[in-house]
């Protein structure tokens, strides 16, 4: 194709040459693709894209052609720049991602550095545990209640059947105050007195607490222990009621294997009484029997002390000590753990030293 | 009670391959705890067999004379045993454990080289055997009693089942053969043969010995024969020394071990008196209260009018069901003898073996009852075995003072077990149960129950409900949920207990229990002025230390010891709390009235009981040491001050649910903190505790770090957390100015917040102290404290005209109060 009857400067018109355009785009393609980064790419831009850029100087040329050809040169400049536009937005866009993830490494810490600038801290596996079994029996409609532990010689023991010459009244099992009628409580059943003198049943409670025996701190004895025991009084409760509730508990404490296997004993507050031992499988030495503790259906001297009608009314009481609960649950091999207040031990239960 | 399979089997007609484990199971279901039950073969591993001593040779120059034997013991060659025991000649007939053989005790037997010579296996004795407490010398057998080289345990008496069982306090008649026998009887199904039944003799007209019974409650029978002339050099025969070994009785004389026999096979305790010592006639009687008399252990006792005594015309012999006296009891060499067999209140026994701390196995019996049917039958069969060993004639007459009241019957409606057990049990299921325990029972709907005369236990219907529990199984009891009960849920007090737990363990502090027993000394330790009340403590009469005798009336004493343990053992910073009990006695100290326990106590009884228990509050403690910030990687740490036990009673009083408007802190001195660190923490207006840095000398009386800090409130002393009025958030921008005021320094920071907050009005929505600065501009003794002020309208955007007015006001208090200057200003 040749133009050189045209009256103007064939070199005027040499950039709307279509190979010209076609190189132009092409140059600014591979200039933009080897920018390295964000600023090296904005460095090209005049360029390519700027006043004195080949696209922006041919747009100018359109000016200077016939009429006839200014729409074809046109649309090829437009092509041109816009191509040339494109690469130049693809090219930011690429690059914007590369920067974008780069930050992020470059941004990359050590998450295993510790960051321990506040200490938890946790509250004793005992006071959990109690509340855990309290929990438990609130849940089946239960009461939880306490009482002193200083408490009167009569709540702890006559109340309960504890005649006087029972030999568990002697100093060499409970502890005397200097103040007459009172003692150390031995077990939490005064509470339940109490509760029973303050009201008339249905009575559903458990009492959970500290209680007192003159034994000599040791791997598995202490003066000063946890017990939790429940009461129920009401019309029509049977020794299956209680076997019932002790399985439910145990299930609920130990897992749905466990259950409760009873042995015929003597307590003087019930009649009949058992002891009772719980089928543990996740003992640490392997499944096995564990006694926990002892049960039996309130004696009726025990109601008529607290003004409830055994001719009406009968009902069931259990009781098992917390510490040794949490020592077979969790292998605790030694009481003292439990005493001494070591803060290593109490952290190692911050979550409370079972499965929630 | 200890005892063996084949004493019982005399009178039960056991299965004959019954194992050790039926035995438990049948025994713990009947309600005895097993304490152990060991097959006596094998308590000798190895191999223990009858040998025939070939050779002996003397040899000489050892500290003892010691032989050296050949023994054929059913090997190839004969056995070369060093023996040092002289009481057997060749051809007799010995027991010998091989080597690789272990007697009781651990003691395994080898090859050895001893005195010169070598020694495969041992001749044994009885003692090494456990058989008896014979060390004398080895056992000899008679001749021709089993070829050497046959097990030998079968040949001794080693073929027995050693039983030992705990017997509940109300089961009297479990303490012997007899009882135990009849319970497996029951048990099995099996044939019982009483071992009381048996041909009696009788009381006679004429008596063996004068004897006057005075207190008839105490001593409702008194039985007695006669036997003259025995052998004094007789011995118990060997099936009865080993019987009494295995019930853990030592052999003492054929009279003495005849009286044991029995009262562990009968259940009847029984003694034996020197006729010859005793002068005159005998008076059972209540002891007159400082009598003496010098028990058999040689001990002087000094009597009391309850106890009951034996007497002859020289006075108190025998403190009667408990132990013998010294000058009446057979003793070696006595011929005639006096066998006695009473019936003594249990009541009785239990506070004189009390009393005197003498707990023997007579007294554990009578504590727990004992047949008053037995006393003829156990004389008896005394009286059979002493003549059969000993010779001796045979008083015909016989004594028997009896004023036992007959057991009296019991109404039982028929359905009481099923309706208190949870099992249908019949009316005939009931009638049958209990004939099994020996009652006699009548009638159908009521049932007329006379229990035994073993079963003084059984005193009334609920007695006889356990029965049927117990033989009919505990075991097939089922296993059904009661009717739910209607909880309320925890109580407001129990809610807090564990909201200030979880609180105060998510701010760092780790719970400690410790007990609450102090010494004297710990009020001064902590700096308690004479006139403080903490001073006035419950004291244990039977402490388990005399240190530490008294219960505490604050938790820091056991606390602040605990902290020390924890420092001992290598920790720097510790945080510690507890919550507990403190013990506030009464000034009065009367008695509590007496209450029965035929009927609940009234009201007023009740009152008055409780009046005198003291206050038991439940408090809350902490302390803190070293760091609570710890330094690390990220810096230096922080130190636990007085203001972090102050934030620690402010997060304890916000997780019981105070609203922080109530709560007020104020400096204070209160013993054991540090005058000038301490705060005391109001509630409402009223001192709920106190919070700061321990007072320097309490540290060093309890050897503890330099601004070691406490904190302690009483929990019961707060108000029940209120229901609390929802705020209403306004949308509308704060307008946020500072201020900086100058004030003298020795005006609570708390109180110009206050001042600030009361002058702003409703428009502000909170006040934070940012900066506390002093210098020489600032001025001597003063200081600058900056707080920035956050106002918000709920209804529009606030000028800035409004809220400098606000912030105005609120600087025109602290100024008029306090007479700060807005610096800057």
């Amino acid at each position: 194709m040749s133009y050189r009857n045209d009256p103007y400067d064939p070199k005027q018109a040499v950039l709307l040459d279509p190979s010209a355009l076609e190189a132009a785009v092409a140059d600014a393609e591979k200039a933009f693709a080897a920018a390295a980064d964000l600023d090296a790419l904005q460095v090209l831009k005049p360029a390519h894209l700027g006043d004195r850029s080949p696209v922006s100087l041919a747009r100018r040329e359109i000016g200077s052609l016939p009429p006839a050809a200014k729409s074809d040169a046109g649309k090829r400049v437009n092509i041109a720049r816009q191509a040339v536009q494109a690469a130049y937005d693809a090219r930011q866009a690429e690059l914007e991602v590369e920067r974008a993830a780069r930050v992020l490494v470059e941004e990359r810490v050590d998450v295993t550095l510790p960051w321990s600038r506040r200490p938890r801290g946790a509250r004793h596996p005992l006071t959990t545990l109690m509340e855990h079994m309290g929990d438990i029996f609130v849940g089946m409609g239960y009461d939880i209640v306490d009482g002193p532990q200083l408490e009167l010689e009569w709540a702890n023991f006559d109340a309960l059947n504890i005649g006087p010459d029972n030999p568990v009244r002697g100093a060499s099992d409970t502890f005397f105050v200097d103040l007459p009628g009172l003692v150390m409580r031995t077990h939490t059943s005064p509470g339940q007195v109490r509760t029973m003198l303050d009201r008339q049943p249905p009575i559903y409670v458990v009492s959970p607490g500290r209680v007192y025996r003159t034994d000599e701190l040791d791997a598995t004895h202490s003066p000063v222990f946890h017990q939790i025991e429940g009461l129920v009084i009401d019309e029509g409760i049977t020794m299956a009621h209680l076997r019932g509730t002790l399985d439910h508990f145990a299930k609920a404490m130990l897992g749905p294997e466990a259950k409760t296997r009873w042995r015929p004993h003597y307590f003087p507050f019930t009649e009949p009484s058992a002891e009772f031992d719980v089928w543990f499988p996740q003992h640490r030495d392997g499944a096995r029997w564990v006694e926990w503790g002892g049960c039996g259906m309130v004696n009726p001297r025990v109601l008529t002390a607290c003004g409830i009608d055994p001719a009406v009314y009968s009902g069931f009481a259990f009781g098992m000590g917390v510490e040794r609960t949490l020592m077979f649950r969790n292998g605790v091999s030694d009481m003292r753990d439990m005493v001494e207040g070591d803060v290593r031990f109490t952290t190692n239960f911050a979550n409370g030293g079972m499965k929630r | 009670m200890k005892t063996s399979l084949s004493w019982l089997r005399e009178f039960v007609e056991l299965p004959a391959e019954i194992t050790a484990s039926e035995l438990d199971t049948a025994l713990t279901n009947l309600g005895m705890e097993v304490e152990g039950i060991v097959d006596q073969a094998g308590t000798i591993l190895g191999d223990l067999v009858v040998g025939r001593v070939l050779t002996i040779e003397e040899l000489t120059g050892f500290k003892k004379p010691i032989r050296f034997t050949t023994v054929d013991v059913g090997r190839d060659a004969p056995q070369e045993i060093v023996c040092g025991a002289r009481n057997f000649a060749e051809g007799d007939l010995v027991v010998v454990i091989l080597p690789g053989g272990e007697l009781p005790g651990g003691f395994k037997i080898g090859a050895r080289k001893t005195y010169g010579r070598n020694s495969h296996g041992m001749i044994c004795s009885a003692a090494e055997l456990g058989l008896s407490g014979d060390h004398s010398g080895i056992i000899v057998l008679p001749a021709g009693t089993a070829a050497p080289g046959v097990d030998a345990r079968p040949v001794v008496g080693l073929d027995d089942v050693l039983i030992e069982v705990e017997i509940t306090p109300d089961r009297g008649y479990e303490m012997s053969v007899r009882g135990i026998a009849r319970e497996l009887a029951t048990y099995f199904g099996v044939p019982f043969t009483d071992p009381a039944s048996r041909s009696v003799a009788g009381a006679t007209a004429e008596v063996p010995w004068p004897v006057t019974v005075e207190d008839t409650v105490g001593c409702d029978r008194f039985a007695a024969r006669v036997v003259r002339g025995i052998d004094p050099a007789a011995q118990s025969p060997e099936w009865m020394q080993r019987r009494l070994i295995a019930a853990g009785i030592r052999a003492i004389s054929l009279p003495v071990d005849i009286t044991n026999y029995l009262m562990l096979e009968f259940g009847q305790p029984m003694h034996v008196f020197d006729l010859q010592r005793l002068r005159g006639g005998l008076t059972v009687r209540r002891a007159r209260a400082g009598e003496k008399l010098t028990t058999l252990d040689g001990v002087v006792r000094v009597l009391d009018a309850e106890d009951m005594v034996i007497c002859d015309e020289t006075g108190p012999i025998s403190l009667a069901a408990v132990m013998g006296g010294e000058t009446s009891e057979w003793q070696e060499g006595t011929v005639d003898v006096l066998l006695e067999a009473a019936h003594w209140d249990s009541v009785m026994v239990g506070r004189t073996a009390r009393r005197h701390k003498l707990f023997s196995e007579a007294a554990k019996r009578w504590e727990r009852g004992v047949d008053p049917s037995l006393p003829l039958a156990a004389l008896q069969k005394a009286v059979d075995i002493l003549v059969e060993h000993a010779g001796g004639v045979v008083d015909e007459h016989v004594l028997d003072i009896d004023h036992v009241v007959a057991p009296v019957a019991l109404t039982l409606p028929a359905d009481a077990p099923a309706r208190l057990i949870g099992l249908p049990y019949s009316s005939s299921d009931v009638a049958s149960l209990l004939r099994k325990v020996g009652c006699e029972v009548t009638g159908d709907q009521v049932l007329s129950v006379v229990p035994p005369t073993w079963r003084p236990d059984l005193v009334a219907p609920i007695d006889l409900v356990e029965e049927v529990a117990r033989l009919g199984g505990y075991n097939e009891i089922p296993s059904v949920l009661p009717p739910a009960g209607s909880s309320n849920g925890l109580t407001p007090a129990q809610k807090r207990r564990r909201s200030v737990g979880r609180s105060l363990a998510e701010n760092g502090y780790v719970e400690v229990l410790s007990y609450p027993f102090v010494s004297p000394g710990t009020a001064d330790a902590l700096g308690l002025p004479p006139a403080d009340p903490r001073r006035s403590a419950v004291r244990l009469t039977n402490p388990l230390s005399e240190e530490e005798p008294l219960l505490r009336t604050t938790l820091l004493g056991p606390l602040l010891g605990i902290l020390k343990r924890n420092l001992g053992r290598g920790r720097r910073d510790v945080a510690l709390f507890e919550a507990g009990t403190v013990f506030l006695p009464h000034l009065t100290s009367t008695a509590p009235p007496e209450l029965g326990v035929d009927r609940r106590p009234d009201n007023a009884e009740w009152s008055a009981a409780n009046a005198i228990v003291p206050e038991q509050p439940w408090h809350l403690a902490v302390v803190l040491t070293g760091d609570i910030e710890p330094a690390g990687w990220w810096g230096p740490g922080r130190a636990a001050t007085w203001a972090d036990a102050i934030e620690a009673a402010r997060v304890t009083l916000s997780a019981a649910g105070v609203p922080d408007g109530l709560v007020t802190v104020r400096a204070a001195e209160h013993a054991p903190w540090h005058p000038g660190r301490c705060a005391e923490i109001l509630v409402d207006g009223t001192v709920v505790g106190h919070a700061g840095e321990l007072h320097p000398a309490v540290l060093a009386a309890f050897e503890l770090p330099k601004r070691t800090s406490a904190a302690e409130i009483d929990l019961d002393a707060l108000p029940d957390a209120p229901v609390v009025d929802a705020p209403k958030i306004s949308t509308f921008p704060p307008a946020l100015i500072d201020v900086a005021l100058v004030l003298d320094r020795t005006v609570p920071a708390a109180e110009v917040q206050a001042a600030l907050a009361e002058g702003a009005g409703a428009l502000l929505e909170s006040v934070a102290l940012f900066d506390v600065y002093e210098s020489e501009q600032v001025g001597e003794g003063k200081r600058s404290l900056a707080y920035k002020l956050t106002f918000r309208a709920p209804d529009r955007t606030l000028t800035s005209e409004e809220t400098i007015a606000a912030r105005d006001a609120a600087v025109a208090v602290t100024a008029s109060r306090f007479g700060a200057v807005l610096r800057g200003a």
